[in-house]
């Protein structure tokens, strides 16, 4: 599983003080902290309250740079503050993300191009969020179709089936699981799948424990990729443990701690 | 038409190992072996690299063999009865690159030779000879505990191979090896999870995975050596494929499991081939060091490896 921490946004009220102070440190601690819990990647996001995002963008991306050379997630709804990050990014980046919007989709394929980003495109569009399984796959099609024909290799999108909070959708829930595994035999090779995890839990009270059992399903239906907070701990842990279950470690009394020093790879 | 061949491309590779010093590298060895480092299953010569062909170690004791057979004996002669000359006979007249010591004396069963004695004979063992050692405690956990830092120490900077390790007891030594600058074999019975545990554990201390080589515990032909192969299999599958806990090069004590069998017991020949064929079923499954007993069925493995390598193009000393 490729984990995308998600701690690294402007949301959070560490983060959004750190940009507005220009703390490195405290943006450097949130990423190798993020690191050490085993993410492989770093989403990086201005948050809403940035006033200036154009600006914050490349700051952040430069100090995260100085701690480590992990990919980075570019995570931003306006493509020019995405191409303000491509600009400043030495190390490998991730767009997050188009969506099936063809304005969308004209500016963000050819930018992941020029910049031999990946991509991540979400199953949605402005009309509206999908309502059931279908209504997914085909958005996730027009994606994928978008791509090829602007020859952006497919093996390097991620389609993102748009979790939204079980308290919302809960009928969407088993849509969203089964879409995971249907996305990848869109076309071949097939796309990676990769899920937004803490949404399913916004506004509930159990969040941890939503999260994980949420996630531990996704595993089971092929999920490659997941943006999450990897300091929770049981979170983390039910992840390698689904890993292991699916067979793709191999069993030892230390595969917890086995992961994490990423001795398994 | 041609047949296509489908080749696999592994992300892991298989850990390095050298096994003895040479004088550039404080040691005292006249050369030293190379094992492991491949990224392609045995033999697969054109799916990726296979830098070191299976090397064989002769097993030789601190003390007269016991319990093994007249043929068995037979060809070292008189030797037999002082372990130097023994050694002499090994590396001079059978040509052996490297020697696996078991200190069976120290078992206190086996004349409780003491850690002073055993770190001596190891001191003179390294006069004597000039190949790299693989050393073996007496099988005596708490006696082991005792006489392997002896041994250790004095060998300190050789290089040698050191064993076993289990999960039971595995710090002692894992301490010696870290502090001497040696390789550890970490022995585990038949099961891959305990094998992936011990390397774990032993890494936990500060020994890098490198330094390591999975005993997997083997039977002969006959004596469940499918069960031992498929272990093997399975643990360098996980290896090619990244699982760095198990990327550890194999060590087969082979001579020992397979003169235990009866069959072994009824002829000269009879014996030497069950060495044999145990030998090479075993390089199938990835081994990468074979300790074996009888000098003739050592000749014969030895032209087995040398006839696959050379098959195949390859440099045998990669």
């Amino acid at each position: 599983m490729f984990v995308v921490g998600e701690l690294i946004n402007g949301m959070y009220s560490n983060i959004g003080s750190a940009i507005k102070e220009r703390n490195k440190k405290e943006v450097q601690k949130c990423a190798l902290d993020q690191i050490a819990c085993g993410a492989d990647a770093l989403d990086v996001n201005c948050g809403p309250a940035s006033r200036q995002p154009l600006v914050d963008m490349p700051w952040l991306v430069e100090t995260i740079q100085e701690v480590t050379d992990k990919p980075l997630c570019l995570d931003s709804s306006k493509p020019a503050v995405i191409q303000e990050g491509l600009k400043a990014s030495r190390n490998k980046t991730i767009i997050n993300s188009t969506t099936a919007d063809q304005d969308k989709l004209d500016i963000l394929v050819p930018m992941a191009s020029k910049y031999q980003a990946q991509l991540i495109g979400i199953t949605i569009r402005s009309k509206g969020i999908p309502q059931n399984k279908d209504q997914r796959l085909e958005l996730a099609a027009f994606i994928v179709a978008n791509c090829q024909e602007q020859g952006f290799s497919v093996e390097g999108l991620y389609l993102d089936p748009i979790v939204l909070p079980v308290n919302v959708a809960q009928s969407q829930m088993k849509d969203i699981l089964e879409s995971i595994s249907e996305f990848k035999i869109i076309s071949g090779p097939g796309p990676k799948t990769i899920l937004g995890l803490s949404n399913v839990s916004q506004g509930v009270l159990l969040r941890s424990l939503i999260n994980r059992t949420f996630l531990t399903m996704a595993v089971a239906y092929g999920l490659d990729s997941a943006i999450l907070d990897p300091k929770d701990k049981e979170l983390m842990d039910a992840l390698i443990t689904a890993e292991l279950i699916l067979n793709k470690n191999i069993y030892c009394d230390s595969y917890l701690e086995a992961y994490r020093k990423k001795l398994n790879s | 038409m041609e047949t296509q061949l489908v080749l696999e491309k592994w992300a892991g590779t298989i850990s390095a190992m050298v096994i003895g010093a040479e004088k550039k590298d404080g040691g005292s060895r006249a050369h030293t072996v190379k094992i492991g480092g491949q990224s392609s299953l045995p033999l697969l010569f054109k799916e990726g690299g296979i830098p070191n062909p299976p090397a064989i170690a002769f097993e030789i004791w601190d003390i007269p063999p016991q319990d093994w057979s007249e043929e068995l004996l037979a060809p070292y002669g008189k030797s037999i009865e002082n372990p130097f000359d023994w050694a002499d006979k090994c590396v001079n007249e059978f040509k052996a690159q490297l020697l696996c010591v078991k200190m069976q004396g120290a078992h206190p069963d086996f004349g409780d030779k003491g850690p002073k004695e055993a770190g001596e004979f190891i001191s003179a063992l390294l006069k004597k000879v000039s190949v790299p050692l693989i050393i073996l405690g007496s099988g005596d956990d708490a006696k082991d505990n005792l006489i392997l830092p002896a041994c250790s120490e004095a060998a300190k900077n050789e290089r040698c191979l050191i064993g076993c390790a289990v999960q039971e007891n595995y710090k002692t030594l894992v301490g010696s090896v870290l502090a001497d600058g040696h390789n550890i074999i970490a022995e585990s019975p038949i099961d891959i999870n305990i094998a992936k545990q011990l390397n774990i554990l032993i890494s936990d201390m500060g020994l890098n995975l490198e330094r390591i080589a999975i005993n997997p515990t083997i039977g002969a032909l006959g004596y469940g050596l499918e069960y031992a192969y498929s272990i093997m299999e399975r643990a360098r599958l996980a290896g090619l494929s990244g699982d760095k806990a198990l990327a550890s090069p194999f060590i087969c004590f082979v001579g020992q499991e397979s003169w235990r069998t009866k069959e072994a017991k009824v002829s000269p020949e009879q014996g030497i081939a069950w060495e044999i064929i145990t030998a090479t079923s075993f390089i199938q499954s990835g081994a990468d060091l074979l300790v074996l007993r009888h000098p003739k069925a050592i000749q014969k493995v030895s032209e087995y490896i040398g006839t696959l390598f050379k098959k195949q193009g390859n440099n045998l000393r990669g």
